[in-house]
């Protein structure tokens, strides 16, 4: 299971057209970066599609030359691993209002030459989605064995099997949520704030002005994260440790916990692009197929043909198992192929993204038939 | 005929059915591939999750003790629920459960009636250790044991009518005298019900 894929190379590709947007406006050219692992084979039946979540990208396994870590996913994607590379073929684009290389707020706008910045449109998920099955057309491949992603990526495998049910075999909606509650639209929108008011941020013209409002996407990313952990894992791994071993009676960071933050935050905030991360928390905050059936989710996965597999873990308290239950029931009562595991896992929402073996070993089976 | 040829004969083809309590998810598959029925199980165990999916099977991980809310009333043609019934905190709850989720349902028991079993009582004096009932009192998963004869006074308390039944011997025959004192010779009941 410990096997790594080999040095792998990013892809671009044009899409086929345009894309009509949910907001109302067309993106005339479509670029997508993306990578591959696994071959295709010659019925182009066993390609597996992976979406990213929020702050992902494209770069879900494997390693660049000269890298240290390999990609987000890279615990579950590879040779023998549950998404197996030498069973599969697996894709993973970085999506349009990314900014890893596919076409997004700090690409150059063809049609005025100057950057998009803020005049981006606001994505959703099902703009996502239908980007996806125009690289699925470039790439000959009908029909997905599998659509599988973690948080927002598991809201774009939902949607998936919503959107284009003959075009997907499998679904895999890990640590997901048919909709985001008050608290969780509360949070991006403090994110948000955070980044908006500062001083940098030039209305989102950073990039013409030449400045970089790293100091709110900082903030906005201390915040998301600690929503991605438990208060378990952050108890075990920090407690209250301090730095120095003594109180300092001041506001640097001296406990543990605050320069994790504060480090996380730079580093997001070195690689990150402002205005991608004001319309990820949008995709989010959107999110709501039942919306579209006066509020009936049974109501909206009434399409569904898709075998459904849907992946909780104990301790996430940004997505509980709760919500991951709301898509069950539906899907139940809706009379549609779905399994469903609650995870124990001691790391909170992160925990799609690491090796723990109930979970590698149910989502390897769902896959494997 | 043992207790899965009378599921089976019990079920018609291209059903519903739900299994609750479906443990590694080998009658589900049974009938699946059988009959065609349309399958989901109600399963607790991560093994036995594994298990199911691994066959191809639709698995909830689901505490039954915790509330079957979820299902709909008569959302399924039959509802099984096998050799479970007595490892649940409420067994009544969970029959009258059964009985509203289900058009019909199949339940199987251990009966504690059975011969061996109250001679077992009898001569130890201890809680009964038998072939069908291997584990001491304090480390059993079953703690709502009853006999046949209890089974269905709760039916009859819960209104819950009994459409068939079956007995069988600790070999899983329809055999002697099971068929004549079920509740002292029968080591399994089967029962088809509905409310």
């Amino acid at each position: 299971m410990d096997d790594s894929l080999d040095f792998v190379e990013a892809s671009k590709i044009t899409l086929n057209g345009s894309l009509d947007l949910e907001c109302g406006k067309t993106l005339k050219t479509v670029e997508l970066v993306y990578e591959t692992y696994g071959s295709l084979n010659s019925d182009a039946s066993n390609a597996i599609l992976i979406c990213h979540a929020l702050s992902g990208n494209h770069h879900a396994a494997g390693k660049y030359k000269g890298d240290k870590r390999p990609g987000w996913w890279d615990s579950l994607i590879g040779p023998g691993k549950a998404i197996d590379t030498n069973k599969f073929f697996v894709v993973c684009p970085n999506n349009i209002g990314g900014c890893h290389g596919s076409i997004g707020p700090s690409s150059i706008n063809s049609e005025t030459g100057d950057y998009f910045g803020p005049d981006f449109p606001i994505i959703t998920v099902k703009d996502w989605v239908r980007s996806q099955a125009m690289l699925s057309d470039c790439m000959g491949i009908d029909r997905w064995h599998a659509v599988v992603g973690g948080s927002l990526g598991g809201m774009q495998a939902l949607e998936w099997s919503r959107l284009f049910p003959k075009r997907i075999k499998k679904a895999g909606i890990i640590a997901a949520a048919p909709k985001l509650s008050a608290q969780n639209i509360a949070f991006n929108e403090v994110a948000r704030q955070a980044i908006v008011n500062d001083p940098d941020f030039n209305e989102g013209r950073y990039l013409d002005k030449n400045t970089s409002p790293k100091q709110g996407l900082k903030l906005a990313r201390m915040v998301g994260h600690i929503t991605y952990l438990s208060e378990e894992a952050m108890r075990s791994k920090f407690g209250r440790e301090l730095r120095e071993e003594k109180l300092n009676f001041g506001f640097d960071a001296e406990f543990e916990i605050e320069s994790y933050l504060r480090y996380q935050g730079d580093v997001f905030s070195e690689n990150f692009d402002a205005n991608t991360y004001l319309i990820m928390t949008k995709v989010l905050d959107y999110f709501d197929p039942a919306s579209e059936c006066n509020g009936e989710l049974a109501d909206a996965f009434k399409s569904i043909e898709a075998q459904i597999l849907v992946v909780s873990f104990s301790t996430d308290w940004r997505f509980s198992p709760e919500r991951s239950k709301e898509i069950v029931n539906a899907l139940i009562e809706a009379k549609k192929n779905v399994s469903y595991l609650e995870i124990n896992s001691p790391h909170g929402h992160d925990s799609f993204l690491f090796n723990e073996q109930d979970y590698v070993k149910g989502l390897a089976s769902f896959l494997k038939n | 005929m043992d207790t899965i040829e009378v599921i089976k004969n019990w079920i018609d083809k291209e059903s519903q059915v739900l299994d609750l309590g479906c443990g590694d998810g080998n009658i589900l598959n049974i009938l699946t591939k059988e009959l065609g029925v349309t399958a989901l199980g109600v399963e607790i165990n991560q093994e036995n999750l594994n298990e199911c999916i691994n066959l191809g099977l639709n698995v909830i991980q689901q505490n039954i003790d915790e509330g079957l809310s979820n299902f709909s009333n008569k959302s399924f043609d039959v509802v099984i629920m096998s050799q479970t019934i007595q490892v649940l905190k409420e067994p009544k709850q969970a029959l009258l459960e059964v009985t509203r989720i289900g058009k019909e349902s199949i339940v199987t028991i251990p009966n504690f009636g059975h011969w061996a079993t109250r001679l077992n009582l009898l001569l130890s004096g201890r809680m009964p250790v038998t072939g069908a009932l291997p584990n001491n009192w304090y480390d059993t998963e079953n703690i709502h044991l009853c006999t046949i004869k209890d089974f269905e006074v709760l039916c009859s308390e819960c209104g819950i009518d009994i459409l068939e039944k079956r007995f069988f011997n600790g070999s899983g025959k329809e055999k002697g005298l099971t068929q004549i004192v079920p509740n002292a010779f029968a080591a399994t009941a089967i029962y088809k019900i509905s409310k």
